[in-house]
């Protein structure tokens, strides 16, 4: 064997071995990537920001609201504040006086607040809203079926959602007055 | 590095960074450095002295991380940090740990307010859940990638050496082996005495030109490798869990006749929880063997078992619509027999007992002072569990008795004994006094068109039947009046209205109703939705008056909130119903990990009991060489050898390790 023979053999195998490590790189690379990203981007709630909010229809529990039932696809052209809340949660009902002194407001400007209850009977719900004198339509979710459609965890949880449908910000805790405020506007048809 | 250190006197060409020619295995010069042959008498066998190319070329960047990844110390430092790292994750409890009844279960504030700089610290590093912390996971995935190029750089240029060695092996090479033996005058007789005796030993023998290799047990050298490979599936394994399509794990409660949908199956299913069922150990089962044991424990679970019906939704309904609902199936949820369907598993996984299904109040008159009834209502019924049939009724005025009650349906009962406030004295029935507090009877049961008759005691407390298993008719108390009661009514918990009226006019109203009733800063609040500990605050409003008179009312808990009111509640009863908790998995990556394990026990076997074994025997002038190496039980081969020699001139092989120590 001489050296000259041995020259372009050798290189082909270097360039041989160096696509093989590519190759092999590559694909861990690519494994790792997927299960960071797909590991760090599980939420707590099932819906992210920028997704279409998922349509569902319940029973009006307000009495002295005029719609027996609301189904949130008829909202559409509206901003929607979607609150999910119970009685016996603190933090939830802290915030409902927020909710009910800018309610009259925004629902001129186009926007719709609408509380889902996930308490179990409606007896508490009715207690509630004479209690704090609520006039948004509260929700019952009764089968916990729009709970787990938007994989909610703990309470409160608020949806935001713009005329268009689509969920432009979640907030995951209680709300203040001037940060409420501010989400509404977001939402708010122009 | 030129040409010629790698190509060997013997002929053999041998890749870059060869420490020992693949073909004869001679030392290749210039490069013992490598294995650390330099001062060493014996050889370094690692590998086979085979160039493990990551050692060599470090010319390009793909090139610098190859090596890096193909340093098995690396590969032990990632592993003792993911150690360190683990350990360290156990010192404060995970977050999905907090007590329920902390503070705040924000991990945010909860880690800094318990454990103080510490907690924060363990916080901001990730280590409250450091399982899904971005850099153990990343620590974890080297490991993989350092498993993954490790086998590889190692596995391809061993295998090749191996297969490219020649029988005939350099001088230098034999000497320099742990076991080696010179004898001068060897017969050829000898010599196929030997080769026939190492066959016999199932040794595969070479012969080139007089020269032996005898190997054994090749094949064990794979086993490290076979044993990465299925480390790595359950790695991938773990990696294919992360998708929902592959993987989920879900928790859901469910109370006794409730239907909800279950979690992580896109509204899809429904569970209906049709009992629950816990069950202890029975002392006296096993012929009373664990009696004592028992007595000491107290009661021991022997069953938790939710009877449980799937339904599909029908169609396309949106959420909150009352669904279309088709049963799927039906069955028994036991720990460890889960239910399957479709592809969920429900295991039976938590349960809470004695929840409030609904609550019965009877409004007395304050000055009522000992409970004495008025009137029981019986019921009467098969005893027949499957079928359980009503017979009749009939309601026994305690003022004015009869002696026989005839039902409908031709049934008749006779009140034998009656005992108005019934207490138990040496086995037999006694009562206290003629005022009603406690009444309880001795009835004859005689059905229709028959002279014969069940003889039945019935109390308060239930009822016995004289004729024990074989009796067909059951007495039971199914309402009864106190004395100045103005009537009674029950709340039902899933659905409580706003407000009872009474036959007699009278109203009552729910101002306000705590499922799980505590008191908090002085303040009646509900801990959760779930009627644990139901309280009420009632306002009574008697028949002839519009003034509510209001009591707090609860399990254990009777306060009037007005002042002079003449009616008092009072708890007449209240059902119980309990609650299971169903872990929901779906899990497709099961396979994956069982194939891991079968394949990673392969290659521990494979590399722990067989040997790789190698006898060379290299004939020299009159006489030959004898040198063996094996990767493991030294002892094995040399009595390989001994027997392969005996009754032979050769010499027996020499441990040179043992002679430098």
């Amino acid at each position: 064997m001489t050296e000259r023979k041995i020259g372009p053999n050798k290189k082909k195998k270097k360039r041989n071995r160096l696509i093989f490590r590519s190759i092999i790189l590559a694909i861990l690379l690519v494994a790792v990537v997927y299960a960071l990203v797909s590991n760090l981007s599980k939420d707590e709630t099932k819906i992210d920001t920028g997704d279409q909010a998922p349509d569902f229809t319940l029973e009006q529990v307000n009495a002295n609201n005029e719609l027996e039932s609301i189904k949130l696809s008829d909202l559409k052209g509206k901003g929607v504040m979607l609150n999910f809340w119970a009685t016996y949660c603190k933090p939830c009902e802290a915030e409902m006086p927020y909710m009910e002194k800018l309610y009259p407001a925004y629902k001129d400007k186009g926007i719709e607040i609408v509380a889902v209850s996930l308490d179990a009977t409606q007896l508490v719900i009715d207690r509630f809203i004479d209690k704090y004198d609520l006039t948004f339509p509260v929700l019952h979710d009764t089968k916990s079926q729009v709970m787990d459609q938007y994989g909610v965890g703990p309470i409160p949880s608020t949806f935001f959602i713009n005329p268009d449908g689509e969920v432009v910000e979640i907030v995951e805790g209680a709300l203040t007055l001037d940060k409420l405020e501010g989400y509404l506007q977001q939402i708010a048809p122009k | 590095m030129s040409i010629d250190k790698v190509k060997c006197e013997c002929g053999h060409v041998n890749p870059e960074g060869t420490v020992l020619c693949e073909a004869c295995g001679k030392p290749i010069e210039g490069n013992q450095h490598i294995d650390g042959n330099d001062k060493q008498k014996l050889l370094n066998m690692r590998y086979d002295g085979s160039a493990r190319r990551s050692q060599t070329y470090n010319k390009s960047i793909i090139d610098k991380i190859w090596s890096f990844f193909s340093s098995v110390k690396v590969g032990v430092w990632l592993i003792v940090l993911a150690l360190v790292a683990s350990a360290i994750g156990t010192i404060f409890p995970q977050e999905q740990y907090i007590p329920p009844d902390a503070v705040s279960r924000d991990p945010a504030v909860y880690y800094e307010g318990t454990y103080g700089i510490f907690g924060k610290i363990y916080y901001q590093l990730g280590f409250h859940h450091l399982y899904s912390s971005w850099w153990y996971m990343l620590l974890i995935a080297l490991i993989g990638i350092s498993l993954v190029i490790c086998s590889l750089d190692r596995f391809v240029p061993l295998y090749k050496a191996l297969k490219r060695q020649k029988a005939k092996r350099h001088e230098t090479f034999l000497n320099r082996q742990r076991l080696y033996s010179k004898t001068e005058n060897v017969t050829q007789e000898e010599k196929e005495k030997v080769i026939a005796r190492l066959k016999k030993q199932r040794y595969k023998v070479r012969d080139e030109n007089g020269h032996i290799l005898a190997e054994k047990g090749r094949f064990s050298r794979w086993g490290p490798y076979v044993n990465h490979i299925g480390l790595i599936i359950i790695l991938l394994a773990a990696i294919l869990r992360m998708t929902p399509l592959l993987f989920s794990d879900d928790y859901v409660w469910v109370r006794e006749g409730q239907r909800i949908v279950i979690p992580s199956t896109d509204g899809e299913y429904y569970i209906e929880n049709k009992d629950f069922i816990l069950e202890t150990w029975d002392p006296e089962e096993a012929g009373g063997k664990f009696k004592d044991a028992l007595e000491k424990q107290g009661a021991v679970a022997k069953n938790y078992q939710t009877n449980a019906v799937i339904y599909k939704k029908k169609g396309d309904s949106i959420p909150g619509e009352e669904p279309d609902l088709e049963k799927v199936t039906e069955g028994e949820i036991r720990l460890n027999q889960p239910l399957k369907f479709d592809k969920y598993t429900l295991y039976q996984s938590g349960y809470q007992q004695n929840e409030f299904t609904s609550m019965a109040f009877n409004i007395l008159r304050s000055d009522a002072k000992d409970e004495e009834y008025k009137n029981l209502t019986f019921k009467l019924h098969t005893t027949d569990e499957e079928n359980d049939k009503t017979l009749g009724t009939f309601t026994i005025d305690l003022n004015d008795q009869k002696e026989v009650y005839k039902l409908d349906n031709g049934f008749r009962v006779q009140v034998e004994e009656y005992y108005p406030d019934y207490y138990l004295e040496g086995g037999k029935p006694e009562s206290h006094s003629d005022k009603p507090r406690n009444p309880a009877f001795v009835f004859f049961v005689s059905p229709p068109d028959s002279d014969k008759s069940e003889t039945s005691f019935v109390g308060l407390d239930g009822s016995i039947s004289a004729a024990g298993e074989d009796s067909q008719y059951q007495l039971d108390i199914e309402d009864y009046k106190l004395k100045g009661e103005l009537g009674t009514f029950k709340i039902d918990l899933n659905e409580p209205k706003s407000e009872y009226e009474l036959n007699n006019g009278t109203r009552v109203v729910i101002d306000e109703y705590y499922p799980d009733y505590a008191e908090e800063d002085g303040q009646a609040i509900s801990k959760s939705k779930y009627p644990r500990n139901p309280a009420f605050e009632l306002s009574v409003y008697p028949p002839d008056s519009d003034k509510a008179e209001k009591s707090f009312v609860g399990i254990g808990k009777n306060d009037p909130m007005t002042k002079g009111n003449q009616y008092r509640l009072g708890l007449a009863g209240y059902e119980l119903h309990d609650v299971s908790g169903i872990q929901v998995k779906k899990d497709y990556t099961l396979p994956f990990f069982i194939l891991g394990a079968i394949i990673f026990m392969i290659g521990v076997v494979q590399g722990m009991y067989w040997h790789h074994r190698r006898i060379w025997i290299h004939p020299k002038d009159n006489g030959l060489l004898v040198a063996a190496h094996t990767n493991k039980n030294w002892f094995g081969i040399k009595k390989d050898i001994e027997k392969a020699i005996e009754g032979t001139n050769i010499n027996m092989v020499v441990d040179q390790q043992e002679l430098e120590d």
